[in-house]
């Protein structure tokens, strides 16, 4: 198929349909005629589309009286400009810095990469540590959401690695005792009860203590760290690590209280806690009610617990040949680790089509290394025994069938059930909150799937003194959310305790610096790095497919980091426009390597777009809009998508109209 | 001058013409030229024309003399060819380029100084001889790359940046041109795109001398209050001609206007130049009607830009002078020398 006059984009196939730019305005070519669709075919068919209703367009153009034409032309172009942009509020360079806009907790990213480039580690460690609490961890195991949102994969390359930046940041910085926030002597009086040590508490816990508020975390395992300690196997995530980093915070002077399970939250109301913070996750695992579950229940496991249990080292063996159900983050662990364990036939089984898998792309390329097959379209019908023993599983094969408002259904193709022999069975399809230790009357409203009603903004439930955040909030997520959740709720808590209004957020603090040092120096490294995306280093495998605790990433090495690190486009060095100084000699829109500066006459949003040199096709992506300029009354417009922030226009503009100024955005938080 | 690398990487959508390139395939080197030189507006707008033309660029030559302008080949069009003379002959070297083979595309780059001054016998008779050759004059009413002194084709009452007076009148290079007996000659300016572009794509499609005066502000020096020669100033004293358009070989042409307002002229190989919105009192395709326009706008005191002047029928050097058709350079031995019986015949006939 012909995919010339088509591209792809965050999965979704855009249609281009070459219209001459002095046609555009007179056929009111509308871009956005659902030009976006997910299947490829159909673009193709969308694309003719659009040129026959084109051709049809011009047509009746050239038939239409002169007059009238002229005249609709006019009244509808007076009507609408794109009004200025203010780059003043502070989301619309935020946003710019793509990386750090889509993480939860707002790490400045590019900061922090531009300090690994100067081999400040401990600095950068410190950069990620207020903001997501715990880098070494998350450097190995974050879902770093900034990584398909780099401004690199819009140029159809590999994001920065951006999260094995964060490892380096841990791997090589110095001791930071002495950078960690002063916890005052003297306390507020005010006392918090957190439950459940996962990383939400541990971020409320961790931002409240440098106010000087008390708090006491109930656990009802014997360690601290939640899931990313049970869950998360340490061939991934290393013991000591996660020790480090979850010590650090515990040090600062939170009252641990192990082996506390809470059994009911109206007994907690009435100890003397000036607020309850719940960090439980969601400890439930899905089980797989099919034909021969409780016979075979023996060599069934439910796979979170079953990895809890591997951790605590309760279990330090498997079957031979092992079934894991799901296609999530889960099963993908479960299957690496049964490997480790001795099994030596282990398979994946998914629901799904393969591309629909929810486990992160690199989790199923780890495992996929570690030649673990993965079976997609098999729904599971019922365990096999023989003699009262598992021995195999029946599946029954689908085909994946979408209906018009892309819901999916499963149906069967008709073929003979597959059968695959095993003895262990890992069950890993999803995981619930568990809320039956909370009193129904004592006023915390539950809604939806028996969830509490919790405040999107506040973190608080409907009693007032009770708040919630990471996987007991909404579901489960991920760590990182679990942090950003901490640092929201924590300010709630303390607004809370200071008898404040919860719904005043403190604004993020932003600051525009010029990096102009000179004529034509400038105080970042703005050479664009050509060099591809540096895998990580692996362990060997017959190392470390024999042992559980060796981690299977090495992360990069100095030299490496650096060369990843000059990958970063420097997304944070804002291109800043002062209309009064331009004097439209367009040497700016020449210079500009990607073709994002335009002089132009305002129109709408539409066909400014449109009509630019490259037209703007990303909607996600804002386009800078500036004053009428004073020679020629044109705007000059510049679309924010593929810029590269090199400079060029800057060092190209003969009287400082652009400039090139670090934007440092960051977050509110109460540390 | 800039000293950062211009990264390779292009926009992902980028326009690609029917060879497969980018307009960015058709780039030069890193400018040299002070930031925001009109020249390098003149550099973009070149390597555009050749983008939308589908030109290739190893079929092109790049001729200049010495000065700011005469330094622009660099910027553009790296793959072409270049000769870059001593200062003001470009015109001898564009001669015996395009005798040798006149299958490239010559492109002639100067400036007001190179041109106007020291080149300015050589200039007259390359327009005189009809060389087929794009010339374009980078006119910025000053030496740029010698710091400032006023060039010849400086106003009267253009003021020298320190304030001191110009004592001498100047000359429209368009004007002469067009005397001369260039078969195309146009004006325009750095800082419109929307209107060089189009003139550029024509005067590549056209056969003869095509002149094309490209006022071009030089921020260094002559970009003052008191110049007539900055962007302001030409912004706001411009008059254009006509709109012009140009239509490529077997496109439509889709906007319709009034009779006696729009023109369209065929070019050599069938592709159109469409001048619309043209005024009643002016044929570009008549000399006097060129001149005196020309003339009115001066004594009015605005720029005339836009297609001045225009003859299609004109023959150019190479047919003047019955050049055979096949390039000189791809002339062989059997090609040169007719061979002992066909020189015996002729001397048959002498004697
Ligand atoms: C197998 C697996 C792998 C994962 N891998 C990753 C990964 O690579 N990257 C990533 O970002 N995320 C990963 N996650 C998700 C991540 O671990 C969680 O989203 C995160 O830990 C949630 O943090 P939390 O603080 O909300 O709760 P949790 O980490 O679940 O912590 C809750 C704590 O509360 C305790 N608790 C529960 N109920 C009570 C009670 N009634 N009384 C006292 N204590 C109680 C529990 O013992 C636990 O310690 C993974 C999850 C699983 C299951
Ligand atoms: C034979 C000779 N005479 C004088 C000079 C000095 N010179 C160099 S450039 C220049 C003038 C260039 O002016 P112009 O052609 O307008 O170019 P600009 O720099 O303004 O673009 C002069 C006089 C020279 N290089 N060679
Ligand atoms: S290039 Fe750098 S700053 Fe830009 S999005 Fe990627 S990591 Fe972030
Ligand atoms: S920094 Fe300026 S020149 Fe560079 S890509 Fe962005 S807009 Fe273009
Ligand atoms: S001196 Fe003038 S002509 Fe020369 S590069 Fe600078 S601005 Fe351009
Ligand atoms: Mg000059």
């Amino acid at each position: 198929m012909d995919t010339r006059y088509l591209f792809k984009r965050h999965n979704t196939w855009w249609v281009k349909v070459a219209v001459p730019r002095t046609l555009r305005n007179q056929l009111g070519y509308d871009l956005r005629q659902s030009l976006k669709t997910h299947n490829l075919e159909e673009a193709q068919d969308l694309r003719w589309s659009v040129i026959d209703s084109l051709k049809e367009k011009i047509e009746l153009t050239n038939q239409a009286p002169l007059e009238d034409h002229k005249i609709e032309e006019t009244s509808t172009a007076v009507e609408t400009f794109m009004p200025i942009t203010d780059a003043n509020n502070p989301q619309y360079y935020h946003k710019i810095v793509d990386c750090q806009y889509a993480c939860p907790s707002h790490t400045p990213v590019p900061e922090y990469i531009r300090q690994i480039s100067q081999g400040n580690y401990t600095e950068a460690y410190m950069i990620n540590w207020e903001s997501n609490v715990f880098p070494g961890i998350l450097g190995r195991t974050c879902d770093r959401p900034c990584e398909p949102a780099c401004r690199r994969t819009r140029s159809h390359e590999k994001p920065v690695a951006i999260c094995r930046l964060k490892r380096v940041t841990y791997d090589y910085k110095e001791d930071i005792t002495h950078l960690l926030p002063e916890v005052p002597e003297e306390k507020t009086g005010k006392k918090l009860a957190l439950i459940g040590a996962g990383p939400a508490s541990l971020t409320v816990a961790r931002d409240l203590l440098v106010r000087g508020h008390e708090c006491v975390i109930l656990e009802k395992d014997h360690k601290a760290g939640g899931l990313m300690r049970t869950n998360i196997p340490a061939f991934r995530l290393p013991v000591e690590v996660l020790d480090d980093e979850v010590d650090q915070i515990i040090n600062m002077g939170i009252e641990m209280k192990f082996n506390s399970e809470i059994a009911s939250m109206k007994s907690l109301l009435e100890e003397d806690f000036d607020a309850i913070f719940v960090g439980t996750g969601a400890p439930r695992g899905k089980d797989l009610n099919v034909e021969g579950r409780q016979d075979a229940a023996k060599n069934i496991h439910i796979g979170i617990d079953w990895l809890t249990s591997i951790a605590f080292e309760h279990t330090d063996s498997v079957g031979k040949k092992v079934i894991v159900l799901g296609g999530g983050n889960t099963a993908m662990d479960c299957c690496r680790s049964s490997l480790r364990l001795g099994a030596e036939d282990v398979k994946v089984v998914v629901r799904s089509p393969f591309d629909q898998m929810k486990a992160s792309e690199w989790e199923i390329e780890e495992a996929m290394e570690e030649n673990i097959p993965i079976f997609e379209n098999h729904v599971p019908k019922k365990f096999l025994l023989n003699e009262g023993k598992l021995v195999g599983m029946e599946f029954e094969k689908v085909d994946a069938v979408f209906d018009d408002n892309g819901k999916r259904s499963l149906v069967p193709t008709g073929e003979d059930p597959v059968i695959f022999e095993c003895d262990d069975v890992l069950v890993a399809i999803g995981q619930d909150n568990a809320f039956d230790w909370i009193e129904r009357d004592i006023g915390i409203e539950f809604g939806e799937w028996d969830m509490p009603v919790i405040d999107k903004v506040t973190f608080q439930s409907t009693h007032p003194k009770i708040f919630f955040g990471g996987d007991a909030a909404w579901g489960p997520e991920n760590i990182i959310w679990a942090a950003a959740h901490g640092h929201q709720a924590a300010i709630s808590i303390d607004k809370f305790f200071n008898d404040l209004d919860l719904y005043e957020r403190p604004e993020p603090t932003a600051n525009l610096v010029t990096q102009k040092m000179g004529v034509h120096e400038w105080s970042y490294d703005n050479d664009i790095s050509q060099a591809k995306r540096f895998p990580v280093p692996h362990a060997d495998q017959s190392i470390s497919l024999k042992n559980l605790k060796v981690e299977v990433e090495l992360g990069f090495d100095e030299k490496m980091a650096f060369e990843e690190a000059q990958r970063c486009l420097n997304c944070d060095v804002q291109t800043v426009f002062t209309e009064d100084l331009c004097i439209e000699c367009d040497a700016c829109e020449d210079i500009c390597p990607v073709d994002c500066i335009n002089f132009i006459d305002n129109s709408n949003e539409e066909d400014l777009r449109n009509n630019l040199r490259v037209p703007a096709l990303n909607l996600d992506q804002d386009l800078l809009v500036s004053d009428k300029l004073i020679q020629t009354q044109r705007v000059m417009v510049k679309d924010e998508d593929i810029c590269l922030h090199c400079g060029l226009c800057a060092e190209r503009c003969p009287t400082g109209a652009w400039d090139m100024q670090t934007y440092l955005y960051e977050e509110a938080k109460i540390y | 001058m800039t000293y950062i690398v211009k990264p390779k990487n292009h926009h992902p959508d980028l326009e690609r013409n029917e060879l497969g390139l980018t307009r960015r395939d058709y780039e030069g080197s890193i400018s040299s030229l002070c930031a925001g030189c009109g020249h390098d507006s003149i550099s973009a707008a070149i390597l555009e024309a050749c983008f939308q033309l589908n030109i290739s660029a190893h079929r092109v030559a790049k001729l200049s003399g010495i000065g700011c302008s005469s330094k622009a080949p660099a910027y553009f069009l790296n793959q072409a060819h270049g000769f870059n003379s001593v200062h003001g002959r470009m015109p001898s070297i564009a001669t015996g380029a395009n005798l040798a083979n006149h299958e490239l595309m010559y492109l002639g780059i100067s400036g007001d100084g190179d041109t106007a001054s020291i080149g300015i016998g050589q200039f007259v008779h390359a327009a005189r001889r009809q060389l087929n050759v794009v010339y374009i004059v980078e006119n910025n009413g000053t030496y740029g790359l010698t710091k400032g002194q006023f060039s010849a084709t400086n106003d009267l009452e253009s003021k020298s940046k320190y304030g001191e007076d110009n004592l001498f009148p100047p000359i429209d290079l368009a004007a002469m041109a067009i005397q001369l007996g260039a078969s195309f000659v146009a004006r325009s300016f750095s800082g419109d795109k929307n209107q060089l572009i189009p003139l550029l794509k024509a005067s590549m499609k056209h056969k003869g001398f095509s002149f094309l005066d490209v006022i071009s502000p030089c921020v260094a020096f002559n970009n003052h209050s008191t110049s007539t020669k900055s962007y302001d100033y030409i912004r706001e004293h411009n008059e254009s001609v006509s709109e012009t358009d140009f239509v490529p070989l077997g496109k439509e042409i889709t906007a319709s206007y009034d009779e006696g307002e729009s023109v369209q002229v065929p070019l050599h190989d069938g592709s159109l130049i469409s001048l619309e919105k043209l005024s009643k009192d002016f044929d570009p395709s008549n000399k006097s009607s060129s001149l005196a326009k020309i003339n009115k706008a001066e004594e009015e005191g605005k720029v005339l830009t836009g297609l001045l002047y225009i003859n299609t029928e004109a023959k150019d050097l190479k047919e003047i002078l019955n050049v055979v058709d096949k390039p000189l350079n791809q002339l062989n031995e059997k090609d040169l020398c007719p061979g002992t019986k066909k020189l015996k015949e002729i001397n048959k006939d002498l004697s």
